[in-house]
């Protein structure tokens, strides 16, 4: 080997073979760089084009002042989950999250409720028909300073002069009247939902809150998902195009999803005021399965109408404001739990909105109207995402938002001809949790959690809308203005969802008269009678 | 030059088998690094085996340094292999992050396997990548592909007497 022809005492083909790995790095490198960079640079583009904002909505008013006293009237499932969400646990809960803290690291319910702000409000009352419900309220959240007052009937509560205002979480059919009485007696209202079980109570409670200028908010916590705020930031920019349907959806098939609640061991006429519960309901010797299973039966609640679609009606409202359907079509029945209840287990709704449109991109005219279809079944748990499906694109709703753009866009034409945008992926996701981790424990609890209704997020830390629903009722007592659930709201899913009932009941399409605000009666029929008869369908 | 006492056939395809691995971790290194967004909690929290190990590392105290060291990791066995520098530490470093990936998601008869392009049973795709890593390991060529080739004539060359 000659001393031209090596360097390092190589050959010139031994040097090159010693070298070849640096071009092969860098045209790794280049590639990598490449691939990622142009991705990152469409993807900017394309979110520069969508320009959808999925900032969190400024936060309530300050919790400052005297503290607010709040009667609890109904202490059951419901009654004692808002307890929690304003900062009230029972001694039982305690000890049962604390275990569940010791056996299993990850299981942060308990620091989280620890962790949550305090409201500034006092439980001073309680008002619940069942003697271990109202015990367990005195029990544990009574302090030496704060003596929770019992009351035997809500109205001694609401006039009582010790609270400023009342969570209302007790079976439909005392919902309206509860609210009322508050209302007059000046006390503010939190109510769960549905708003109201009648048609006549619906207007009666509007024109009670108009009347006394408090605060009622209806408990569809689901408002103050961060999911949702972007959904209405996306209809907004009109990226969908004209949605001509929406679907969602319920999907349950356990026993608690069917509302088979336990019945607790201490229940007897003796520990439940049976004559108050049973209220405007017909007279019926006492039942235990009627009192704590109560959503089975019209004569108390209002079955997937009043229970499920209300939550997916308002979700929807919130996002596109398409008020009261003008018809409203629904069938169903008794087909996966044949107990003895009497309202559905399967349900179909079609809801018809004629003049609504959420924008358009296509010739003025050529598009308007949509329907929104509520499916649900307590027979199969299949998850079926919520879908709004427009012109110029898809929205599958839940706890993340994802967009795919139509292959037949108007809008989106010039982007999928040029390959920019593929209908298959989505052109848009929002996820708030992928910073963080969820550990949902049931079939259930998924099922919420993924309607948006278990958790939010602010600041990438995992917050219970229900908080965030009662803190914004809160602060509006005490600082003003306008819950997003108000009366307005209210007003909107209670006739929604009661045409949706009658139209199961009766059997036809039930229509509503924008002009005089009212559901369309046939001559001499009593709308009311017929949506809360407690007996099996009235006409099929 | 460095040679040994094996076939060009050989030689060949060991250098064929280091090129192939170290393009891929080079590779795998630097589509995380020019991603900012990227970061190995999912894969870690959704770890079928050794959960509580994994789930330390995913910690928001951990996920940032183990993401850095994993980045750092690829791109270093990367181009060690691809330029056949420190062969050995290379091919150990890349054995080392293998087996931290297979033992997240093993593919043991009745767990969660997660997205896979494929069908396997206790071996799969990391594992054989741990054998031939292990194989290069043992026969660190250096016939072509090799910084080091350049500085250690020497050596080389008692080796191949």
């Amino acid at each position: 080997m000659s001393k031209e022809d090596s360097l390092f005492n190589l050959s010139r083909r031994d040097l090159l073979k010693s070298l070849a790995g640096l071009p092969i790095v860098g045209t790794v490198w280049f590639a990598g760089a490449k691939t990622t960079v142009d991705a990152k640079h469409e993807k900017k583009y394309l979110l520069e084009k969508l320009n959808i904002k999925a900032a969190p909505p400024p936060p309530t008013g300050p919790m400052d002042g005297a503290p607010i006293r709040i009667g609890i009237i109904g202490f059951g499932i419901r009654g004692e989950q808002l307890c929690r969400a304003i900062g009230y646990a029972t001694n039982e809960w305690e000890e049962a999250m604390k275990e569940a803290a010791a056996k299993n690291p990850n299981d942060t319910r308990y620091k989280e409720f620890k962790e949550q702000e305090n409201l500034n409000i006092k439980i001073t009352a309680v008002c619940d028909v069942f003697d271990y419900n109202a015990e367990r309220v005195l029990k544990s959240f009574s302090s030496a300073d704060n003596q929770v007052k019992r009351f035997a009937t809500h109205k001694e509560l609401v006039n009582s002069g010790t609270v400023d205002a009342v969570i209302i979480a007790t079976p439909d059919h005392w919902h309206a009247p509860m609210a009322i009485d508050a209302l007059n007696a000046g006390v503010h209202v939190y109510i769960e939902k549905p708003m109201t079980h009648n048609i006549s109570e619906t207007y009666a409670l509007r024109d009670a809150v108009l009347q006394t200028g408090k605060v009622l908010q209806v408990g569809h916590q689901h408002r103050q998902t961060q999911s949702f705020l972007t959904a209405q930031d996306i209809i907004a920019k009109q990226i969908l195009g004209h949605v001509s349907l929406v679907t969602t959806n319920t999907n349950r098939n356990d026993d608690n999803g069917a509302w088979q609640y336990d019945i607790h061991e201490t229940a007897s006429p003796q520990t439940i005021d049976w004559d108050q519960f049973l209220g405007s309901a017909p007279k019926v010797p006492f039942n235990k399965e009627h009192f704590f299973r109560w959503r089975k039966w019209w004569a108390y609640g209002s079955g997937l109408s009043g229970d499920l679609l209300t939550h997916d009606y308002d979700r929807l409202n919130c996002i596109l404001k398409m008020g009261i359907p003008r018809s409203v079509m629904a069938s169903g029945g008794i087909y996966t739990h044949r107990d003895g209840r009497n309202v559905p287990d399967v349900l179909q709704v079609n809801m018809e909105y004629p003049d609504f449109s959420t924008g358009s991109s296509q010739p003025a005219g050529k598009e308007k109207g949509m329907t929104f279809v509520y499916s649900a079944t307590l027979g199969n748990q299949f998850d079926r995402p919520t879908y709004l499906m427009g012109h110029d694109g898809t929205m599958e709703l839940g706890n993340t938002v994802s967009i795919y753009a139509d292959a037949r866009s108007t809008r989106f034409a010039d982007m999928i001809k040029e390959g920019r945008i593929d209908p298959y992926t989505p052109i848009y996701q929002y996820n708030p949790s992928a910073n963080a981790t969820d550990a949902v424990t049931s079939a259930t609890a998924k099922y919420f959690a993924n309607k948006g209704l278990l958790w939010t997020y602010r600041d990438g830390k995992r917050v219970d809308p229900t908080f965030l629903h009662m803190r914004e009722w809160l602060s509006c007592i005490r600082n003003g203005g306008k819950p997003s659930c108000g009366i307005q709201e209210g007003f909107e899913e209670a006739i929604s969802a009661h045409m949706a009932g009658l139209s199961y009941k009766i059997g036809r399409r039930i229509e509503w008269d924008p002009e005089s605000e009212k559901i369309i009666a046939r001559p001499g029929e009593d709308l009311d009678a017929i949506l809360i008869a407690n007996e099996e369908k009235v006409i099929v | 030059m460095k040679t040994n006492l094996y076939s060009s056939g050989q030689n060949t395809s060991l250098v064929l088998l280091r090129l192939f691995i170290g393009w891929h971790f080079l590779y795998e290194g630097i589509i995380k690094v020019y991603n900012p967004s990227w970061t190995s909690k999912g894969y870690l929290l959704s770890a079928s085996f050794l959960k509580p190990f994994f789930g330390w590392l995913a910690s928001d105290s951990m996920v940032g340094i183990v993401d850095t060291l994993n980045i750092v990791g690829l791109i270093a066995v990367g181009l060690g292999l691809l330029l056949g520098l420190k062969i050995r530490w290379a091919a150990v470093g890349g054995m080392l992050l293998l087996g931290l990936y297979y033992l997240a998601h093993p593919p043991f008869g009745g767990m969660e396997q997660g997205p896979v392009e494929g069908s396997y049973w206790i071996v799969n795709k990391n594992l054989i990548e741990i054998g031939a890593l292990a194989v290069l390991y043992q026969f660190p060529v250096y016939t072509a592909l090799s910084l080091e080739n350049l500085f250690s004539k020497k050596k080389a060359e008692t080796i191949a007497s």
